[in-house]
């Protein structure tokens, strides 16, 4: 039982961990009915994955070839920053160019506030 | 080690091949956008595991650029769905 063992044992954790999610979140973006509950799965999901993923191949340089790579740590703060950042943009943009929600949504709540913006630039105008 | 290796790089194409589809059936354009960004998100991990594979360093640099580049991608294609231009002239907002 040496230090390699455990290395590795690291790094096959996290990437499992992280080709699970990708899997699950192309599935669902396969499967699901919706833009924007695919939208969902993508960008959460395939987000945590990739990390996951970058994090075991971080560990695989630094520990099993003693090289310091601080530029995966930057990928994996670059990519925790603007992942949840794109979803919200995709979502938000489709849903204003008149793309319809699944017929089994139940709950819609940016539709008031853009009646409302609607008026308020009308008010201006 | 190089057999799990192996094992993830195809686990990890075979969702591509899931994506690609929706990229290709995708009803409107919303949709083919998010297949984009799904593509690249996915790109990112198969390069890392590549470079574990064949045990070099050189092409880390390119998840990094890989990232930025499908961010930018994302923004200016949602600006577009959005608005019908990507950089609009006048300043009333």
């Amino acid at each position: 039982m040496n230090v390699t063992v455990l290395a590795n044992t690291l790094v096959v954790l996290f990437i499992s961990v992280g080709v699970i999610f990708i899997a699950v979140a192309a599935v669902g973006l396969f499967r699901l009915p919706d833009l924007y509950t695919r939208a969902h799965a993508a960008s959460k999901s395939a987000t945590l994955g990739v990390m996951s993923v970058l994090i075991g191949v971080f560990f695989h340089f630094w520990l099993i070839e003693n090289h310091f790579n601080p530029r995966i740590l930057l990928g994996i703060l670059f990519i925790f920053m603007t992942g949840p950042v794109g979803g919200h943009i995709m979502s938000r943009s489709s849903y204003i160019a008149g793309v319809k929600p699944w017929s089994g949504t139940i709950r819609d709540d940016l539709k008031p506030e853009i009646e409302r913006m609607k008026k308020e630039q009308n008010i201006q105008d | 080690m190089i057999y799990f290796i192996w094992g993830s790089i195809v686990i990890v194409m075979l969702s591509m091949i899931l994506v690609i589809y929706r990229l290709i059936k995708g009803p409107n354009p919303s949709d083919r956008v998010v297949a984009l960004d799904s593509i690249g998100v996915s790109l990112m991990a198969l390069i890392g595991m590549f470079s574990i594979m064949v045990d070099t360093s050189f092409y880390l640099d390119i998840i990094l650029l890989l990232a930025i580049l499908s961010f930018i991608g994302t923004v200016a294609f949602s600006k577009f769905i959005e608005k019908g231009d990507i950089i609009e002239r006048d300043s009333s907002r």
